[in-house]
């Protein structure tokens, strides 16, 4: 075996997988590599949410991460809860009786608030959404997505 | 592709093939089935404090779709109660045959032009349309699942075999079409051995096992889909040929025989259904929900129209204008039969991840509602066992959008990858090029549930 082909016999197999270790490497980069969280600047916010069987309104709130949020929950019917996933938060309000919550939004992303008391029959999908600052696990679930399908056209060509 | 028969283990072997184990959990899903009847109907009609609604569409459901179907396919069929009684009195025996006895009944055979899925698929869009009401009412909930009792039973008077279960359970037809994709099958060992065996017993019964209850051939098997994992064969072929593999995941799926234009339209109705529940049930907008609700008001019409379409014209409309798109993309590549049927199969991996992320919301931020039912199961007041106090608490909300994410994206690979296989099946070099636009079909479809579920 001359030099050269035993040069070939060592690289060729490491060459193989190069592909899988770029992938990996954007893989990699795509969950970890920081993002710009949103570019305001951290104040007050401060919202009144009317509660009413199955819905609140605003549904949706936008904050940016810093801010200090006070949320007002007035309910129209029944009694109501807004319980805040991941922070871990949770106030009632009785009709006519409005409830407050202050926080310091610093977890940036989409947060869903959800009732905590049980109001009628739709109750478990009594849902509103928080937005605090740039939700950066969407655009990183949208760019691993369209990662996945580049994948599987690039591995038609194999 | 290689495979474990579990089988080759003495005691799995011992423990599949002897009754008693399938029984007694069979038993215990039906006094729980039977349960959850009387509670719908004589328990509280809050929906969170009733076994019915709890132990059904949050516990069962979780144990189905979150492990029974990806990891079992079919598991659920192989311990479901549903169609014990009709079985007791068809076979009039219950537990395993007793002589000769000709079946109870009627005996009839199912109708040639429904032996399909299509019944299945109307039957699962009509309970999705009433989802609102089913997954909340206990009263509702009740209905329905004495409805698929009586239902089963009637089958199995009038027709031969499990006719509920095979044509009419619109629960056994996704967990058929998913089941696809489950690392475990019933297959024959050498299909030489069934093509020599003449009495074929796995078919017709022996005095060790019932006949084929799902009227399947195990020597034909190519896919799961089918086959109810009901183990009789295991008992009846007396030539060893029967085998439990442990496979590789998704091995159905690039399957060429067997694809039927009923089992594709059961991949858009599911994935369709997942993409309305999640709109409707983790979505902010609360006159959707309520509209999901009211049913027989004229908004609820609206819905029902709507709802029909985007399953059965919207979603099989884009997908076959983008399969035309593609064989426009690779003219040379159209070698591959039925290609809008062929690739629909790719959907059936992202329709698992949808419910699989839609089912992970839902399941875990309602699960803490099991510990007060287990011991208040009517909403009597009662406190068996000291739990009916603990309170509503939500489990891994920040880990669940996360978990959603990661599972749709193996979901979209997963369907990419399936689409490339089922291209390949046109054995010519540019067919790859066909399956372009399927993929960014499920792109657009993973981008619409990311937005759903995190967005």
């Amino acid at each position: 075996m001359n030099a050269q082909a035993a040069v070939t016999s060592i690289t060729l197999p490491r060459l193989r997988h190069w592909p899988w270790l770029v992938l990996a490497l954007i893989t990699l980069a795509i969950v970890f590599i920081p993002l710009p969280i949103g570019f305001g600047v951290p104040g007050t916010y401060d919202v009144r949410i009317s509660a009413s069987q199955y819905e609140f309104n605003p549904g949706t709130i936008r904050v940016n991460q810093g801010d200090q949020v006070t949320i007002e929950l007035a309910s129209t019917d029944v009694v109501h809860g807004l319980y805040m996933d991941s922070y871990d938060l949770e106030i009632t309000a009785d009709p006519g009786q409005a409830a407050t919550l202050s926080f310091i939004a610093d977890k940036s992303g989409t947060f869903r608030f959800r009732c905590s008391v049980t109001c009628g029959p739709l109750h478990p999908f009594m849902i509103g959404k928080l937005n605090v600052g740039n939700n950066t696990l969407l655009w990183r679930g949208l760019a691993l997505a369209v990662l996945a399908t580049a994948v599987g056209l690039w591995r038609f060509r194999q | 592709m290689t495979r474990y028969d579990l089988t080759r283990i003495p005691i799995a072997k011992a423990l599949l093939v002897n009754r008693w184990p399938q029984f007694l959990v069979r038993a215990l899903a039906l006094i729980g089935f039977l349960f959850a009847i009387v509670a719908g109907l004589g328990g509280t009609p809050v929906g969170s404090r009733n076994f019915s609604i709890v132990f059904v569409w949050i516990a069962w459901w979780a144990l189905l779709i979150l492990v029974a179907v990806p990891l079992l396919g079919r598991g659920w069929c192989t311990v479901c109660p549903i169609p014990m009684p009709g079985e007791w009195l068809q076979n009039r025996a219950l537990l395993g045959p007793r002589g000769k006895k000709p079946p109870f009944g009627l005996g009839r055979k199912w109708p040639r032009a429904l032996r399909n899925i299509w019944v299945q698929n109307g039957a699962f869009a009509l309970m999705a349309l009433f989802s609102a009401v089913v997954l909340t009412q206990p009263g509702v909930t009740a209905v329905l699942l004495a409805s698929f009792l009586f239902l089963a039973f009637g089958a199995s008077l009038i027709f031969e075999r499990r006719a509920f279960c095979r044509y009419m359970c619109p629960v056994g037809g996704f967990i058929g079409l998913y089941s696809q994709t489950a690392p475990i099958e019933v297959r024959v060992r050498d299909t030489a051995v069934c093509a020599g065996h003449t009495t074929k017993t796995c078919y017709t019964g022996s005095e060790d096992g019932f006949g084929c209850p799902w009227g399947v051939f195990p020597g034909g098997l190519v896919k799961n889909t089918y086959c109810g994992a009901c183990l009789e064969c295991l008992r009846t072929c007396p030539l060893d040929n029967i085998a439990i593999n442990i496979r590789p995941v998704g091995a159905d799926l690039s399957q060429p025989r067997g694809r039927k234009l009923d089992e594709a339209f059961k991949a858009f109705i599911m994935l369709g259904s997942a993409f309305v529940y999640s709109a409707v049930m983790l979505g902010p907008w609360g006159q959707l929900k309520t509209t999901a609700y009211a049913i027989g008001s004229l908004p609820w019409l609206l819905y029902v129209l709507v709802f029909l379409a985007f399953v059965f014209v919207f979603l099989p409309g884009l997908f076959y204008l983008s399969t035309r798109v593609g064989q426009l993309l690779a003219p040379a590549g159209r070698s591959l039969p039925r290609p809008f049927t062929a690739y629909a199969y790719a959907l059936v991996p992202l329709g698992l991840a949808a419910w699989i992320a839609f089912s992970l919301s839902f399941v875990l931020t309602n699960a803490s509602y099991i510990l007060p039912v287990l011991s208040d199961p009517l909403g009597w007041g009662w406190d068996l066992l000291g739990t009916a106090g603990y309170s509503w608490t939500p489990f891994f909300t920040q880990t669940i959008p996360v978990a959603q994410t990661l599972v749709l994206v193996v979901g979209l690979a997963w369907a990419g990858i399936t689409a490339r296989r089922i291209a390949q099946e046109g054995n010519h070099p540019a067919a790859w090029r066909q399956a372009i636009p399927n993929n960014l079909f499920c792109l657009l479809v993973t981008v619409g549930f990311l937005w759903l579920f995190v967005g």
